[in-house]
C-alpha cells in the first residue's frame, strides 16, 4: 500500500514529465490555432501579426485578423481535395495490404522449418529502415523505367516496363510504404499467434479440424485484438508519412495533407493558412487517436 | 506431446518462406550488393549479381564528398541524447507510476499516450518559428528536445509496464531499510529493471535515429542527421546508384543491426503494452 508519503514523492517524480509534455502539447497547440485566425504570411514586409498585443491588434484589425478565411481557403483549396483523396487512398490500401499481408507471413513464420530465424530477420528488416533511404532505393534503383529492377523483370519477359513514378505515383507510394509497414503487423501479428494456447492446436489437430476452419474459428478470433491495434496504430503513422514524399518528389501527384501544410507554411510562407491546415489534421487524428485510446485503456483495466 | 510435423511438409514450408523473405529483404539485399559495384556496373543491364569487380571505392568516395561521418556523428548525438535525456525524466515518472500510484494515474498514462497522436503538421508552423526566433534551428541541442519529447510517451509507457512486473514488496523494504528516493531508484529498482530499461532504450534510439519529419524540416546542416543525408541524395546524385547504395547502407546497417536485437521491445514499445 502506498504510504501519504510516497504518493507525495510519486506527484513530484511524476511532475517533470507530465510539466514537459504538458508545454510541448499546449504550447504548439495554442499558437497553431491563434495563428490560424491571422493573416499571417511570413514574406510580408510589414510588422508581424503575431506579436502584437491585443490593442494594436484590434488596430490593425483589417490587416490582421482573418475570422474563418484561412479554414474557408484551406478547405476550398481543390489542392486540399487532392491531399485528403491521397491521405486516405495511402491509409487505406496500405491498411489493407498490411493486414492481409502481415496475417499470411505470420501464419508462415509461425510454421516450422529451417532458418526460420534467419528469415523473420529478413522479414522485418524494411520496417528498420530510415524512410528517407527507403524512398531513395525504390524510386531509383527498384521502380526506375530504364535501368531499375522491376524495369529489368519487365523486360526479360517481354512487357513494357512501367515509369511508376510518372504514371502511377500513387500506387508507387503504396507499395513503398506498404513494404514498411507489412513487416510491422507481421511482427504484432506474429507476436500474438505464438501466444495462442499450445493445447488448443493440439485438441483441434487431434480432432482433425480443417486448416480452413481451424484458421476461422480459432486463429482468427484470437488475432481480431492485436488487428485493431495494427490498424489503429499503422494509422497514426500512416496519416503522417512525409519524408517519402519530400525525397521521391510526386508531391505533384501523390502529395498529402502533411505535405500540403507543409507546402504551405514553409515554401509559401502563408502561415496562417498552414496552421488552418494543420489544424485540421489536429481534428482528423483526434477521430482515429479516440478509438485508440479506448482500446488501450480497456487493456490496462484488464 | 510434440506436434509432429512431416518432413517433406517442412521442405515446402522452407522454400515457400525463403523464397517470401528473400523477396521482401531483396530491395535491402540489392542496396548493400550495388555499393560493392563501380558505376558503370550498378546500372548495367541483366545485373550483376556476383560476378562483378567488388570495390570499396564508393565508401570512400561518399565519406569524401558528403562527409558522412559527420552527419553519422550527429545521428548518434540526437539518438543518444534525446533518448537518455528521456529515460532520466521518464524513470521517476514511471516508477511513480507503477509504485505510487494515485486516483489519477490511469487518466495520466492515457493522457501522455494522447500527446503522442498529435500530428507533427499541428506543432510544425510553431515549432519552426520559435526555433527560428530563439536560434535553434540546425542547432543539436534544439532537435535533441523534440526528439524527446516526441519519443517520451512511448519511454514512460514501456517502463512502466515493465516496473509493473516487478514486485512492490521488495521496493518498500528497502524502503523500510530507510533508502531515500534516490538510492531506491538508483540502487534497488534500476538494477532490477535493466531488461526492461536496456529493451527501452534499444528501441527509442531505433525510433530516434529514424525519425524522418522534424529532422528534415529543423535541419540543414550543422546539426543534420543521417535522414538528411540521404535526402540529399534525391538528385542529382541520385543517379549514382554505386554512391547512393553506399551511402544508404552506411545510414541504415547500424539499425539493421540493433534492429535485430529489439524485435521483440519493437511489439511492446509501438503498440503501448497492448501486444505483448
Amino acid at each position: 500500500m502506498a504510504t501519504q508519503q510516497t504518493r507525495a514523492l510519486g506527484k513530484l517524480a511524476v511532475s517533470p514529465s507530465v510539466l514537459a509534455l504538458f508545454l510541448w502539447m499546449i504550447v504548439p497547440l495554442t499558437m497553431t490555432i491563434y495563428f490560424s485566425f491571422l493573416r499571417y504570411n511570413l514574406l510580408d514586409p510589414n510588422p508581424a501579426c503575431s506579436l502584437m498585443t491585443p490593442g494594436q491588434l484590434a488596430d490593425e484589425a483589417n490587416r490582421c485578423l482573418a475570422g474563418f478565411s484561412n479554414y474557408t481557403y484551406f478547405l476550398t483549396d481543390p489542392a486540399f481535395f487532392k491531399a485528403m483523396g491521397n491521405s486516405l487512398k495511402l491509409v487505406g490500401w496500405v491498411l489493407v495490404i498490411s493486414v492481409v499481408g502481415g496475417t499470411l507471413l505470420a501464419l508462415l513464420l509461425d510454421q516450422a522449418f529451417y532458418g526460420r530465424g534467419f528469415v523473420r530477420i529478413m522479414m522485418i528488416a524494411p520496417f528498420l529502415v530510415m524512410p528517407t533511404v527507403s524512398a531513395l532505393v525504390w524510386k531509383n534503383m527498384m521502380m526506375n523505367p530504364v535501368t531499375g529492377f522491376f524495369a529489368y523483370i519487365s523486360k526479360s519477359l517481354g512487357l513494357q516496363p512501367i515509369d511508376w513514378f510518372a504514371h502511377y505515383p500513387m500506387t508507387a507510394v503504396v507499395m513503398m510504404v506498404a513494404w514498411q509497414w507489412v513487416p510491422f503487423a507481421t511482427l504484432i501479428l506474429l507476436t500474438s499467434l505464438q501466444s495462442l494456447d499450445e493445447e488448443q492446436k493440439e485438441a483441434a489437430e487431434m480432432d482433425g479440424t480443417p486448416p480452413l476452419s481451424y484458421f476461422w474459428y480459432i486463429v482468427l478470433p484470437h488475432l481480431i485484438r492485436p488487428m485493431t491495434v495494427v490498424i489503429l496504430i499503422e494509422t497514426i503513422f500512416l496519416l503522417n508519412v512525409f519524408a517519402e514524399i519530400y525525397v521521391t518528389g510526386t508531391a505533384g501527384r501523390a502529395g498529402n495533407l502533411p505535405f500540403l501544410v507543409y507546402q504551405y507554411g514553409l515554401i509559401a510562407n502563408d502561415i496562417g493558412g498552414a496552421s488552418a491546415g494543420g489544424i485540421i489534421a489536429v481534428i482528423l487524428a483526434n477521430i482515429v487517436a479516440f478509438f485508440l485510446m479506448r482500446m488501450i485503456g480497456k487493456n490496462l483495466d484488464a | 506431446m510434440a506436434r509432429k510435423v512431416t518432413t517433406q511438409r517442412k521442405l515446402i514450408v522452407t522454400a515457400l518462406a525463403w523464397a517470401i523473405g528473400l523477396l521482401i529483404f531483396f530491395p535491402i539485399f540489392w542496396t548493400i550488393l550495388t555499393s560493392f559495384k563501380t558505376e558503370g556496373e550498378a546500372i548495367s543491364l541483366p545485373p550483376k549479381f556476383l560476378f562483378f569487380d567488388w570495390t570499396l571505392e564508393n565508401y570512400g568516395v561518399v565519406q569524401e564528398r558528403s562527409d558522412y561521418l559527420r552527419f553519422a556523428m550527429n545521428s548518434i548525438y540526437l539518438a543518444l541524447g534525446s533518448t537518455l535525456f528521456a529515460l532520466v525524466i521518464a524513470i521517476p515518472s514511471a516508477w511513480a507510476m507503477a509504485f505510487a500510484p494515485g486516483r489519477r494515474t490511469k487518466d495520466l498514462l492515457m493522457w501522455m499516450l494522447s500527446t503522442k497522436m498529435m500530428p507533427p503538421v499541428g506543432a510544425l508552423i510553431p515549432i519552426y518559428l520559435i526555433f527560428r526566433d530563439f536560434g535553434l534551428l540546425d542547432t543539436r541541442g534544439g532537435i535533441i528536445t523534440v526528439l524527446m519529447l516526441l519519443n517520451l510517451p512511448i519511454i514512460i509507457w514501456m517502463l512502466y509496464t515493465y516496473f509493473k512486473e516487478i514486485p512492490a514488496e521488495i521496493l518498500e523494504a528497502s524502503r523500510m531499510d530507510g533508502a531515500s528516493l534516490g538510492k531506491e531508484l538508483l540502487y534497488v529498482l534500476t538494477p532490477m529493471a535493466i531488461p526492461g530499461i536496456a529493451s527501452t532504450l534499444l528501441l527509442n534510439i531505433i525510433l530516434a535515429w529514424n525519425e524522418a519529419f522534424w529532422t528534415l524540416a529543423l535541419t540543414t546542416k550543422d546539426a543534420a542527421p543521417l535522414t538528411q543525408f540521404i535526402a540529399s541524395y534525391s538528385s542529382p546524385e541520385g543517379l549514382f546508384w554505386a554512391k547512393l547504395s553506399a551511402a544508404s547502407t552506411m545510414a541504415i546497417a547500424p539499425i539493421l543491426v540493433l534492429g535485430w536485437f529489439a524485435q521483440k521491445q519493437l511489439v511492446r514499445g509501438l503498440t503501448f503494452g497492448a501486444v505483448k
